[in-house]
C-alpha cells in the first residue's frame, strides 16, 4: 500500500508542477488524482501530523485567518501543512497534504492549518478529525450552490458531530456561529468585540441585510445593543436564555485611523491546582452586611465575583498596517486558536507586520507607479465590508468591479442587490448649505467606477438604480488598462471568485512587464 | 400622483435581492414624477391595506416562511379584500407559494393565504437555473433566475409566461408564474424587475389605473435594462 501512496504523491507533484509551468492553478486537480490513486492518502498523511490539526470554516475570512495562523505557528519553529491558496474542497485539502509529503510517502509536519468550505466538511472529516475548528462567521453566500443558510448550518452541525473531541473557536459576535458552537455540546472558546466601534450615525448609513435577526433557538426577534456590521454585534434573546456568550479573547481600544490597532484581553481559567485553593462560591460575601444577601441580585453578584476569581486575565497590544474592520476578527481568530492550542505567540505582532495578504485579499500591485489593490468580494457581507475598507482610504481613487457568474461564483447574481453600493455615491451633503470639509472630501474621493466581467450589465443596472454613474467595459484587461491610463494612480479592483485568478494573473503580468 | 409600496416582512422574507424590486419600482415612479413611498412592515406591525397601492411579498427560507405563515393568518381577510378589489401584488419565490392554498413540505404543511387558486408541493431536486419566459402581452421576454424546491400548480389560472429556458412552476407543464387580477406571482428573482422594466411598468400601470383611472406612463430610456435582458435571452435561448 505504501507504493500506492508514493505513486499518488509523485503523480500529484508532477501534475502540480506541470500546471504551474503552464500558468494554471493545478492544485485541486493534483489532489483529485492523488485521492483517485490512493483513497486513503489523506487519512494516512494527516495521521502523521505530530501536534494539532486546525480547520478554519465560515463564510468570510477563512483564507486570511488560516494563513495568519499558519504563519504564527511557523514563527515558533514548527513545520505546518497549509492550503494557502484557499483551495478548500476535498481535493484541495488533499493536495495540501500530498504536496507537502516526501516522495517516500512520509509527512514531516508538526501542525496542519486547513481551511475548509463549509459544505465540504462532511466530505473531509471522514479522512481526519481536527483538534480545533475555527468558525469565523455565517452569512448568506451563493444561495444557488449552498441553499439557504439553514442548510449550511445543518451541514456544519453534522460535521461537528463527526468529530466529538474537536474544540471550537468561535466568533461570539455572530449569533449564528455562536449558536452552533453552544448547541453542539463541544468545548468552545470565544472571541469578540464588546465595545461599540461604529456610532449609530455610521450604522444608519448601512441598510445591510441582517441574516440572524431571529433567535435560532426559539424564533423570537433578537435584541441587539449594537451591530458592528451585518448581523455581527452584541445580542441577546428577550424570550429564551440564548445570549452572546462570555468572551475569552476580546479586542478593545480599537483604533482604525491608520491601519488597525487594538488590545487583546485574554481570559482563561486558573490552572487546576490553583483552582483548588479558591473559596467556594457560597463563601463569597456580597451583601451590605445586613445579612440580606439571599436575594437573586446578590446571587448574581456572587456569581460574577466568583467568575472573576477563577479566571486570569492577560492583555497585549496588537497592530497591523492593513485596513478593514473585519481583519480585526481574522487577527483575533488566529490568535485565539493558537493560544488555545498552547502556543505562546510571543512574536504575533511581528507576524502581523510581516503578513501580506495574498490571493486577492487586499493584495497590492505596483504598476507603473499606480497602486492597485485587488480584493475578493463574493457575497453581500464581504462586499459591504470591502466597501467600508475602500471608503476608509481617504485618498482619491478609481474603482473597478468585476462580476462573473461561473459555477464557482454561484450562477445567481441577485445578491448584488443585497450589497449597499449606494455608499459609493454618498453625496448627501453636497449642495446642502453645510460645507463640512470632511463630507465634501468624502463625496469626491471616488473618481470613477467601472463595471466589468461576464455580468457587467447587471452590475451597471445595479449602479443605475442607485443613481451612481459608471462605465461598462466587459473585458477585464481592457478595463484595467483604461483606468491605469486615465486614472489617479490609486485603483481598487473588487472581484468575485472566478474573476479573482484571471484578474490576479493580469495584474501580476502588468507588474512584471513594467 | 403618488403610489405607496408596502414591503411585507423584509426581515424574514428578503432572499434573492428583493430590495432590488422595491428600488426598481420606486425609481421608475420617481423618474416619471410620480411620488413613491416605501413602507416596510415588520412581523409585529399592523398592515393597513387600504393605504397601499402595491404589495411586495418576497422569498424566505422554509423556516422563515413557517414563522411568517402564522402571522399571515391574521391578515388573510384584509389581504384577500385588497386583492379582490384590484390591489397590486408582486409575490416572488416563497411569497409566490404563500399566495396559494398551501405548500406541502417534508416537515409539514405551510398554510398559504388562498388569495389565488394554486398550491405547491415539495419536490426533488431543487430547480435551479437561469430562466427565460415569454408572454405575448409583453413586448419583451421576461428573464431571471429560479431556485425552488416547491412545484407549483396553478390549475386554470393564467401563467405569467411560457418557459423558453429553465423550469418554471413545476418543471413539467411549461408554465411559469401566475397572473390573477392585479396579482403577479413568480419564481423569477434576479431580482425580477430591474432587468424586466416592462413587468415593473405593468405593475405601476395597474396600480395607477386602480387609483387614478389612468395607466399612462411616460417612456424612459431603458437601453441598459433591455441590454441586460437581451444578454440573458441570447445566452440561453438559441
Amino acid at each position: 500500500m505504501k507504493l500506492r501512496r508514493m505513486i499518488a504523491i509523485w503523480s500529484a507533484k508532477i501534475i502540480s508542477a506541470a500546471c504551474r509551468l503552464s500558468g494554471k492553478q493545478g492544485v485541486t486537480f493534483a489532489g483529485k488524482v492523488a485521492l483517485r490513486i490512493d483513497p486513503d492518502i489523506l487519512k494516512d498523511l494527516s495521521a502523521q501530523v505530530r501536534e494539532k490539526i486546525f480547520v478554519v470554516c465560515g463564510t468570510n475570512g477563512k483564507t486570511t485567518t488560516n494563513n495568519l495562523l499558519c504563519q504564527a505557528i511557523e514563527t515558533e519553529n514548527n513545520r505546518v501543512v497549509c492550503n494557502h491558496t484557499g483551495s478548500n474542497m476535498l481535493d484541495g485539502v488533499a493536495a495540501a497534504f500530498v504536496l507537502a509529503a516526501k516522495n517516500d510517502g512520509t509527512l514531516d509536519a508538526d501542525y496542519a492549518c486547513i481551511e475548509i468550505d463549509e459544505a465540504s466538511t462532511l466530505r473531509v472529516f471522514p479522512h481526519f478529525k481536527p483538534d480545533y475548528m475555527v468558525l469565523t462567521n455565517l452569512f448568506r453566500d451563493q444561495l444557488d450552490r449552498y441553499g439557504e443558510i439553514d442548510i449550511t448550518m445543518d451541514m456544519l452541525k453534522r460535521a461537528m458531530q463527526m468529530a466529538p473531541d474537536m474544540k471550537i473557536i468561535v466568533n461570539a459576535d455572530d449569533a449564528l456561529s455562536a449558536y452552533l458552537a453552544m448547541e453542539s455540546g463541544h468545548e468552545f472558546i470565544t472571541y469578540g468585540i464588546t465595545e461599540r466601534v461604529f456610532s449609530e450615525e455610521e450604522q444608519g448609513e448601512q441598510h445591510e441585510i441582517r441574516e440572524g435577526r431571529f433567535c435560532k433557538k426559539c424564533g423570537a426577534r433578537l435584541d441587539y445593543e449594537f451591530y458592528h456590521y451585518s448581523q455581527i454585534g452584541k445580542y441577546n434573546c428577550p424570550n429564551c436564555d440564548f445570549t452572546r456568550p462570555e468572551i475569552d479573547f476580546e479586542a478593545l481600544h480599537i483604533d482604525m485611523t491608520e491601519g488597525l490597532s487594538f488590545d487583546v484581553l485574554e481570559r482563561y481559567l486558573l490552572p487546576e491546582e490553583e483552582l483548588d485553593s479558591v473559596v467556594a462560591i457560597d463563601d463569597i460575601a456580597t451583601g451590605d452586611g445586613t445579612g440580606s444577601d439571599h436575594t437573586e441580585e446578590a446571587a448574581a453578584t456572587r456569581e460574577a465575583v466568583y467568575d472573576r476569581i477563577i479566571h486570569r486575565y492577560e492583555s497585549r497590544h496588537l497592530s497591523a498596517d492593513y485596513r478593514g474592520f473585519y481583519n480585526i476578527y481574522n487577527i483575533l481568530a488566529a490568535y485565539a486558536a493558537g493560544r488555545s492550542a498552547g502556543l505562546k505567540l510571543a512574536d504575533y505582532e511581528k507576524v502581523l507586520k510581516d503578513f501580506h495578504p495574498q490571493n486577492g485579499r487586499m493584495e497590492h500591485f505596483n504598476i507603473n507607479g499606480s497602486d492597485v489593490v485587488l480584493n475578493l468580494a463574493k457575497n453581500p457581507a464581504g462586499f459591504n465590508q470591502n466597501i467600508s475598507a475602500v471608503m476608509e482610504d481617504k485618498k482619491e481613487k478609481d474603482i473597478i468591479i468585476v462580476i462573473n457568474d461561473n459555477a464557482q461564483d454561484g450562477t445567481d447574481i441577485s445578491w448584488l442587490w443585497d450589497v449597499d453600493f449606494d455608499r459609493f455615491g454618498d453625496r448627501k451633503d453636497c449642495g446642502s448649505e453645510k460645507t463640512d470639509v470632511d463630507s465634501v472630501e468624502k463625496s469626491h474621493t471616488i473618481r470613477s467606477i467601472t463595471v466589468s466581467g461576464i455580468r457587467c450589465q447587471d452590475m451597471r443596472l445595479r449602479m443605475k438604480y442607485v443613481d451612481i454613474p459608471c462605465e461598462m467595459i466587459g473585458d477585464v484587461k481592457s478595463a484595467i488598462e483604461a483606468r491605469l491610463a486615465d486614472g489617479c494612480g490609486n485603483l481598487y479592483v473588487l472581484v468575485n471568485y472566478t474573476a479573482l485568478f484571471s484578474t490576479r494573473n493580469i495584474l501580476a503580468g502588468m507588474q512584471e512587464e513594467k | 400622483m403618488k403610489l405607496t409600496i408596502g414591503h411585507l416582512y423584509p426581515d424574514l422574507l428578503n432572499l434573492y435581492g428583493d430590495r432590488g424590486n422595491i428600488q426598481c419600482m420606486k425609481k421608475r415612479c420617481e423618474w416619471r414624477g410620480i411620488e413613491a413611498e416605501v413602507r416596510e412592515f415588520q412581523i409585529t406591525d399592523e398592515v393597513k391595506f387600504s393605504d397601499l397601492d402595491i404589495v411586495l411579498l418576497g422569498g424566505g427560507s422554509d423556516r422563515e416562511q413557517m414563522l411568517v405563515c402564522e402571522k399571515l393568518k391574521t391578515i388573510r381577510e384584509d389581504f384577500h379584500a385588497y386583492v379582490e378589489d384590484g390591489g397590486s401584488v408582486i409575490a416572488v419565490c416563497g411569497g409566490y407559494q404563500l399566495l396559494g392554498h398551501y405548500y406541502d413540505t417534508s416537515d409539514g404543511r405551510i398554510e398559504g393565504l388562498s388569495l389565488v387558486d394554486l398550491y405547491t408541493e415539495q419536490g426533488s431536486p431543487r430547480l435551479i437555473s437561469n430562466i427565460v419566459i415569454a408572454n405575448d402581452d409583453f413586448p419583451y421576454p421576461i428573464v431571471g433566475f429560479e431556485n425552488h424546491g416547491g412545484r407549483t400548480f396553478i390549475g386554470d389560472n393564467t401563467p405569467l409566461g411560457k418557459v423558453k429556458f429553465g423550469f418554471g412552476n413545476n418543471g413539467k407543464d411549461g408554465a411559469e408564474g401566475v397572473l390573477y387580477k392585479n396579482v403577479v406571482g413568480t419564481y423569477l428573482h434576479g431580482p425580477l424587475l430591474p432587468k424586466n422594466p416592462h413587468v415593473c411598468d405593468y405593475l405601476i400601470g395597474n396600480a395607477l389605473e386602480h387609483k387614478y383611472g389612468t395607466r399612462e406612463l411616460s417612456s424612459l430610456d431603458d437601453e441598459q435594462e433591455l441590454e441586460a435582458n437581451r444578454y440573458i435571452v441570447e445566452r440561453f435561448v438559441k
